[in-house]
């Protein structure tokens, strides 16, 4: 118990659902195929939109009454729960529920709903005798988090953890914490995104002329390109199964991937721009906190978001931390856009398998690289073969000035 | 409008909300949540869908006479306009 706030956090598990597959085999082959997932979808009062869409079986483990009480959000957790749990080789019944905890990391939560219901609303001459009661309950903050411990039937603390689009980073960086602290014995953390759902994402996006344009949705995600013009916006979720390392070799667990250090920080300047100073101060903290040095970084999975000034500020940031080191960089948000408060866990996820096959997969849709984004190590367009990768960083940044590094390595015993 | 069809309308409704049951042998004389999966916040959305399609307003002090399908029935009866009938 003395030791149990230096203790090794490892991943063994991981359910996800994104537009480009519903289980890591799919979503990582689609990744090395150059697959995009963006495709045209109707919003709200905006007609036909390029977005990132997941089509998983909702009712794999929720029954038609909970689907229609319930949100998109809490559904995609739920999912992504039991996938992660299966996946890790766990039932739920051979817990013990109290020592579950629940981490979820969320961009926004509510937004949904509560344009759902004014939309009903306005249909009863808005009449509040019409307001759902199933209101709150869907709007909460915690809902996403809550739904899951309902529906497996967990008893441990559980929240969602807002953090913008540094979300899914926070979300994992959360269940490492509660596991060091003693709180619980195993976590189910990452992320969630239902924001395809809301218009009001895509047109605040679009009046902060943030929003993607292209004749083509498979190429409107198009990070460190010259013709990039905004974010694409996506659903989808990915929680991972977290134990302590004594834990996890006890019941002989596969282990996907060590968590060797995270930083969180935040910018301290603006509501919206990033702050490339801040971003590289938190890779460098990570990295501190992880006892490495950047030259040991094999793979930076990137925040990139495809707006204009976002990327080159990222790219700013990341020359700060490396220096001359040369780093492999890539980006998942060229094939399924950004996916809010799952990207910095999906985003992750992809990359995992390079511990074991040694292949990064690549940055799409680059067909004329932006000369301010030129960084030397960039996997452009075509996957990459290594000797091996054993660390990898992930950044997630968001609004506010909330930054999230996270810092995973091979696992060896 | 009558009874049967009353019944047959809360029926509806209930297939909405609990889409998940099998509505087929209900018994119209026993109350519905000894039958079915129906929780307080079903009837709500039992009281909101007749709200909503056939203009009904049920106060709370009237929740337990939607019980069966039956009370439903009895209860709801005078609420629906004669011009529906």
């Amino acid at each position: 118990m003395n030791n149990i706030l230096n203790s090794r956090i490892v991943l063994t598990g991981v359910g996800l659902t994104s537009p480009i597959g519903n289980d890591l085999e799919t979503y990582r082959k689609s990744l090395l195929e150059g697959r995009s997932g963006v495709r045209l979808t109707d919003v709200r009062h905006m007609g036909e939109l390029p977005a990132g869409v997941c089509d998983f079986e909702a009712t794999k483990y929720q029954n038609r009454k909970e689907l229609r009480i319930g949100t998109r959000a809490g559904s995609i957790g739920v999912f992504c729960a039991h996938e992660a749990l299966a996946h890790a080789g766990l039932e739920m019944d051979a817990l013990e529920p109290s020592r579950v905890g629940v981490y979820v990391g969320t961009t926004e939560h509510g937004n949904v709903e509560t344009e759902n219901e004014i939309h009903n609303l306005s249909q009863y001459d808005n009449d509040v005798r019409f307001w759902s009661h199933h209101h709150n309950p869907r709007t909460i903050a915690n809902n996403p988090a809550g739904e899951i411990t309902v529906n497996l039937g967990i008893t441990g603390p559980h929240y969602a953890i807002g953090a913008a689009c540094a979300a899914g980073n926070a979300g994992i960086i959360q269940g490492v914490q509660m596991l060091r602290l003693g709180e619980v014995d195993l976590a189910l953390a990452g992320g969630v995104s239902e924001s395809i759902h809301t218009f009001g994402i895509f047109a605040g996006f679009r009046s902060q002329n943030a929003l993607a344009k292209h004749d083509d949705p498979a190429q409107a995600s198009r990070p460190f390109d010259k013709d990039r013009n905004g974010i694409v916006v996506s659903e989808g979720g990915c929680l991972y199964v977290l134990e302590r390392l004594d834990d996890a070799l006890a019941r002989g667990a596969s282990i996907l991937a060590e968590v060797a250090g995270y930083c969180m920080n935040s910018d301290g300047t603006d509501y919206v721009l990033p702050n490339p100073i801040r971003q590289g101060e938190c890779i460098r903290d990570a990295l501190k906190k992880a006892s490495m040095k950047p030259s040991e970084v094999d793979l930076v999975s990137s925040h990139a978001t495809s707006t204009p000034q976002g990327d080159v500020q990222e790219c700013d940031a990341l020359r700060k931390a490396f220096g001359d080191d040369e780093v492999l960089v890539n980006n998942t948000k060229s094939f399924i856009g950004h996916a809010m408060g799952a990207a910095g866990a999906l985003e992750l996820a992809g990359n995992l398998p390079s511990f074991v096959d040694g292949v990064v997969h690549p940055t799409i849709n680059v067909t004329s690289l932006d000369p301010a984004c030129d960084l030397p190590g960039l996997v452009l367009n075509e996957p990459k073969a290594t000797d091996g990768i054993d660390v990898i960083l992930n950044n997630s940044f968001g609004m506010l000035g909330i930054n999230s590094v996270l810092v995973l390595k091979k696992f060896q015993c | 409008m009558d009874n049967e069809k009353i019944k047959q309308i809360v029926l509806d409704i209930i297939a909405e909300i609990a889409p998940d049951e099998d509505l087929s042998d209900v018994k119209p004389d026993q109350r519905l949540r000894d039958q079915l999966d129906l929780d307080s916040m079903d009837f709500l959305d039992i009281v909101m869908e007749l709200r909503k399609q056939h203009g009904i307003e049920v106060p709370e002090d009237d929740y337990m006479k939607l019980e069966s399908l039956d009370s439903c029935a009895e209860y709801l009866l005078p609420k629906f306009p004669q011009q529906a009938v």
